[in-house]
């Protein structure tokens, strides 16, 4: 039985409370956060449950490690709260609902694409030479139901998916998606899942590739517009300076980056909460016009997918990170009109 | 006598444009349903009015059944003949002959598709468009307006037929006339304020003349489409979705359409929202009053905006959507028929309901409906469509019953199957007014008292 | 048989017909002959019909079948999965019909020419090299063969490309050589045809001779041999490095190996389907245009995966079934371009040469129009250039 390792009780000693206290939606202050903590664990209404809007940052902020938005999730999941319509939800868990699809034996490098049909253009480079890859329903890593409060379905999916990667033979993954990497570390971790293959995130892939490859300075300067899943794993983060370093490219400093990152915002569209997407998208790409980005880096293609066009219309040209890679070595992305 | 006739055929047309070959009488013989085989005795391509004024005073003579055809698209088997004789395929009438960008309407020959049309406004007028269906872009112009036809234009502005001006009509004895302001006026911009003729050949399958010439009204065409779909899983929400998203009067199309493959859209109804405008604001101004007319379902978590990836939208933004026509390959079998009926919006429940029980009592494998939003929520165009394998007879007959079963289920709503095919338009008339059935064949017998137009089609018995 | 095995999934949706981006028919039997059973999904309903037995084979069915030019603009436009296979079809219906002995006699000519004389005309071999006075016969060791094709070697007004072309290599000091009389006819019509046969044995001779002589690099003038070599080669396990002229133009104008020199010209390039649409190339001819000063190229209403076949494909420029009438689609392309207030059409395969020459003088614009190749504009303005 997969449980979540959470310790009510760290939580009622904390003083600082950083998981509310520097929440960017909630914004509570010290008191407020112990009362609505304290509510929590006696089982009594919180505003808390209502109001996350599932951006997964308190994860990074919880010193303790004490996992505060897998937590919530639970929570919500045994109080029947919906934090998105039915209908939208019910797609969701419809969209990557198994449909028999067999693992096959694979080679090293491995790369999982989880299930983004659309993307397999990101592959076409020679980045990418040389890697054998799997994607479709059977590998999808179910982390996105955490925005849905139903980490039951997670649970119940995650070990089938486990056992579908282990069985393409290899000891060590690739994921191009970093909700993946996520998965099979922190989260695996913090429900006691056992994980038989290494998972190696698509960044350290793309910085070893590049020192093998001739590489040329690019002189961009790009806004990178970190994903919610990597507030799960920051300890990775280094990889995207070691790679913008090594591929001359300046990461602006700017308002909405590193632990302050803003969601995308399509998470909260499905949620329904219109005016909060439209609000933190703004204030996002405003900040990158106004600290000079010429480029928006994405690491997760949902991200990409939902303000490609929007950056773009401020004159700011979205890329994926591996597509910034191809650039360095000379290539043009596929749909690249730079 | 058939040498006769094909004689005569050749000297109005030319020897290139008269076929009574074994080839083209079994291609014209079918349409890309299940409709057929039904042998045309020849088939004529003619190039101008004088032409077919000439082919149908012929066939007025010597008492030979005529059919019109545009690009036989309508899937209900009405551009084969029932009873043999010459089928006119009108596509060799392909001038646009005038658009007037003020008034904006534009005077087409009957065989003008819509992909022509299309590509000819976006290219000479910009700013102006037609309402498009989802036929494939080779349908044309007039046969969609002629059966009352829809488009991405019909919520905003109805039935295609209602969009027509006026017509230039070639009349069962061959004499020719014109209908709406162009009767009396040199221009082709209005059918009101004259006693309607152009009624007597719209919805009447071509049976009460062949039309030649048509003006049809052209739109706003603004710079930016978009689009949003919204999600229920529970079907008796779609009227009032539809009711309040209507109500903004800020959207282009509507439909909803369902399918349970992939997996992604099983048991759910999706409702496509199309916005327009000139500039982001206008988008997202139209885009928030949608939404925010849907706001308490949203609260309610009974519906919601679904996230569309680029894939999606390029599918759904096309004009036309090939999808559609692809649902022909669901059995890898070349073949799809649909009824189309005119519902009242509430009834969509009971049609989305029943439809799929005929589906599945028909082993059908599978369901897809797609109903259209006609005015402001005046009426639905519901379709419910059945793939087949036309190289399996028995995929082709189940296809055929289920069709059948479909235009009952049609009437029981309340509703009215749409370019009927002839089980679909005798189902109608054993329901209609007794008067009214009267009067349709009066004025039917006035017009074609030999009984040549199309024959086999709202025949009264 | 096997891409027959799907023709019953066509649902003559009529999208085949059409592009989106012009209001004109792009399929040159249907645009000529108006009805159904000549398009594309007309043909194959009927192909269907008749390999079951329903429909009888006849003269008319024959023309049908042979009237298509294999332009592909129906697999670039048709909305189903299958689409790849729609010209496949077409060919595989070709075979079952040569096989019984039921090919038009016009094909069967141009099979029996091709067979007995290595051309569609039955002229003799000895003249296949006549245009080549004067151009080095390849020799091993030569680093590119120049491979011209049965058009170009024997029609006079497409020897012109060859030689132009001859001279832009002999000016670019390119190491390269012709085969004259040796050469073989790539094959491509053959097999476009339906006589597997004989594109076969034709290919296999290539092949052969090729590697007997060390060929490594073959340029090709004709678009439909660059398609054999490149497409159908392969499948005999004869895989040849083969580029188009256009191609290697444009590298040797970048590596500055040829200057071009001024030259006041309007100018409107003609894709052709075995370059452009078969294989992807659009651009390379355009460059080499546009590298040419004082050259001002225009575009026709229909270009690149859009432009409209000039009629002379599947062997068509002999058999001309979709020749005559102001309706032909090399008439209708003449017409076009003529629109574009060009002065020149340019073309990069010597079949779409004969057509829209042929064309012209049907639409009586000589004096108002011209066609010429891609090599004879940049020899000319080598030429202008020099002096």
């Amino acid at each position: 039985m997969l449980e979540l390792k959470h310790d009510l009780s760290k939580c009622l000693i904390c003083d600082t409370y950083d998981c509310l206290t520097r929440c960017q939606y909630l914004k509570l202050d010290v008191e407020s956060a112990r009362a609505e903590i304290e509510r929590l664990a006696k089982g009594s209404w919180s505003r808390v449950l209502e109001d996350c809007v599932t951006c997964y940052a308190c994860e990074e902020y919880c010193k303790k490690g004490n996992h505060p938005f897998y937590f919530i999730v639970e929570e919500q999941e045994r109080r029947g709260i919906l934090t998105a319509p039915k209908p939208i939800v019910r797609q969701w868990i419809q969209l990557a609902e198994p449909l028999g699809e067999k693992p096959r034996k694979a080679r090293k490098p491995l790369l999982s694409m989880c299930f983004f049909p659309g993307l397999e253009h990101v592959l076409e480079s020679r980045l990418f030479e040389g890697v054998d890859v799997i994607m479709g329903r059977h590998v999808f890593c179910n982390l996105v139901y955490l925005h849905f409060a139903k980490p039951s379905l997670i649970k119940e999916r995650l070990p089938k998916v486990v056992e579908a990667i282990a069985q393409h033979g290899v000891d060590e993954v690739v994921f191009y998606h970093d909700e993946c990497y996520s998965t099979f570390t922190h989260y695996a971790k913090a429900i006691g899942l056992e994980v038989p293959f290494k998972p190696i995130h698509l960044f350290e892939f793309l910085y070893r590739r590049l020192r093998e490859l001739e590489v040329k300075p690019l002189g961009l300067k790009v806004a990178y517009q970190r994903p919610c899943s990597s507030r799960l794993t920051p300890e990775k983060e280094h990889w995207v300076d070691d790679i913008f370093n090594l591929i001359g490219v300046e990461r602006v400093e700017r308002e909405y980056d590193r632990e302050n990152a803003l969601c995308c915002g399509s998470i909260f569209k499905l949620q329904g909460r219109y005016d909060l997407a439209v609000d933190v998208q703004r204030r996002n790409i405003e900040d990158m016009v106004k600290h000079g980005a010429e480029v928006c880096v994405f690491n997760c293609p949902n991200c990409y997918w939902t303000l490609s066009e929007l950056v773009a219309k401020r004159g700011i040209k979205p890329l994926l990170m591996s597509q910034l890679c191809q650039l360095a070595i000379g290539e043009r992305p596929k749909g690249w009109t730079g | 006598m058939k040498d006769r006739i094909y004689k005569a055929l050749v000297e109005i047309v030319g020897e290139e444009y008269v076929s009574a070959n074994p080839e083209e009488l079994y291609i014209y013989s079918y349409d890309p349903g299940v409709a057929g085989p039904r042998r045309p005795d020849y088939v004529v391509l003619p190039k101008t009015t004088e032409e077919v004024q000439r082919i149908v005073k012929l066939a007025y003579e010597e008492g030979i059944p005529v059919v019109p055809m545009g690009a036989g698209l309508t899937l209900t088997g009405l551009t084969v003949p029932l009873k043999g004789g010459i089928v006119v395929d009108l596509r060799r009438m392909d001038q646009i002959l005038e658009v007037n960008e003020r008034a904006r309407y534009a005077i087409i020959e009957a065989g003008v598709t819509h992909g022509q049309l299309k590509a000819y406004l976006e290219r000479h007028h910009p700013r102006l468009k037609h309402s498009l269906p989802d036929a494939p872009p080779s349908a044309t112009v007039a046969g969609n307006a002629l059966i009352h036809g829809q488009g991405r234009l019909s919520q905003q502005y109805g039935f295609t037929s209602d969009m027509i001006n006026g017509l230039e009509v070639v009349l069962p004895n061959g004499e020719v006339c014109r209908l709406g302001s162009c009767a009396v006026s040199p221009y082709w911009f209005s059918r009101a304020p004259l006693p309607d003729l152009v009624g007597l050949f719209v919805g009447w399958l071509g049976t009460t003349g062949i039309v030649t010439k048509l003006s049809i009204k052209l739109y706003p065409r603004k710079k930016f489409r978009d689009v949003e779909v919204f999600v229920t899983e529970d079907p008796e929400l779609v009227p009032e979705v539809v009711y309040r998203v209507t109500y903004t009067e800020m959207v282009e199309d509507v439909d909803i359409w369902a399918q349970p493959y992939p997996p992604i859209y099983a048991g759910l109804q999706h409702t496509s929202i199309y916005l327009t405008g000139d500039s982001d604001e206008e988008l997202e101004f139209k885009r928030r009053m949608v939404w925010d007319a849907l706001k308490d379902i949203i609260d309610r978590r009974e519906g919601g905006f679904m996230m569309l990836t680029p894939d999606m939208k390029a599918t759904l933004l096309a004009t036309p959507q090939p999808s559609v026509a692809r649902i022909a390959d669901v059995k890898k079998g070349g073949g799809f028929s649909y009824v189309g009926a005119i519902i009242p919006v509430d009834r969509f429940p009971e049609a989305y309901r029943r439809g799929i029980k005929i589906s599945e009592r028909h082993g059908i494998g599978t369901y897809s409906f797609m109903a259209r939003v006609v005015g402001r929520g005046h009426a639905l165009m519901f379709a419910w469509s059945y793939p087949f394998n036309r190289a399996d007879p028995d995929s082709v007959e189940r296809a055929r019953r289920a069709l059948d079963e479909t235009d009952e289920l049609a009437l029981e709503l309340g509703g009215i199957p749409w370019k009927p095919g002839v089980y679909g338009q005798r189902l109608i008339m054993e329901r209609m007014d007794s008067t009214a059935l009267r009067l349709l064949r009066e004025v039917k017998r006035l017009l074609d008292p030999k009984g040549i137009m199309n024959p086999g089609n709202w025949e009264v018995s | 048989m096997q891409p027959l095995a799907d023709i019953h999934r066509c649902f003559r949706c009529g999208y085949c017909k059409f592009t989106a981006s012009s209001p004109s028919i792009n399929c040159p039997p249907y645009l000529k002959y108006r009805f159904e059973s000549y398009s594309s999904g007309g043909r194959l309903w009927l192909i269907r019909a008749w390999l079951s037995g329903e429909l009888s084979w006849s003269q008319r069915l024959a023309e049908i079948l042979y009237s298509c030019s294999l332009c592909r603009n129906c697999v670039e436009q048709c909305p189903f999965k299958f689409r790849e296979e729609l010209m496949d079809m077409v060919v595989a219906a070709r075979r079952e019909a040569i096989e019984r002995g039921l090919a038009p006699s016009k094909v069967k000519e141009f099979l029996e020419n091709l067979y007995k004389y290595g051309n569609p005309w039955g002229l003799a071999r000895e003249k296949r090299g006549a245009w080549a006075e004067g151009v080095k016969r390849y020799e091993h060791g030569d680093e590119y063969l120049l491979h011209v094709g049965c058009v170009a070697s024997y029609e006079e007004c497409a020897q012109r490309m060859a030689k132009s072309l001859a001279k832009l290599l002999e000016a670019a000091k390119l190491p390269f050589g012709v085969l004259g009389e040796l050469e073989i006819c790539d094959g491509n019509e053959a097999y476009m045809m339906g006589e597997e046969g004989l594109f076969e044995l034709l290919a296999e001779n290539n092949i052969k001779m090729f590697r007997e002589l060390g060929v490594e690099k073959v340029v090709a003038l004709s678009p439909h041999a660059y398609n054999a070599f490149k497409n159908l080669y392969p499948k005999l396990s004869g895989s040849i490095n083969v580029i188009h002229y256009t191609q290697l133009l444009d590298q040797l104008i970048a590596e500055g190996s040829l200057k071009p020199g001024r030259l006041e010209v309007k100018v409107t390039y003609h894709d052709p389907c075995f370059l452009g649409r078969h294989n992807g190339i659009y651009e390379e001819p355009r460059r080499v245009l546009e590298s040419i000063p004082g050259l001002k190229l225009v575009e026709m209403e229909r270009c690149r995966e859009d432009a409209l076949c000039c009629g002379g494909g599947g062997g068509n420029f002999y058999i001309d079934l979709l020749g005559g009438g102001p309706n032909s689609p090399a008439r209708v392309r003449v017409r076009e371009a003529l629109a574009t207030g060009a002065e020149v059409i340019a073309v990069a395969c010597p079949v779409c040469l004969i057509m829209l020459e042929d064309a012209l003088k049907a639409e009586e614009l000589e004096g108002r129009l011209e066609v010429k190749d891609v090599s004879e504009i940049l020899l000319e303005s080598l030429k202008a250039g020099a002096t």
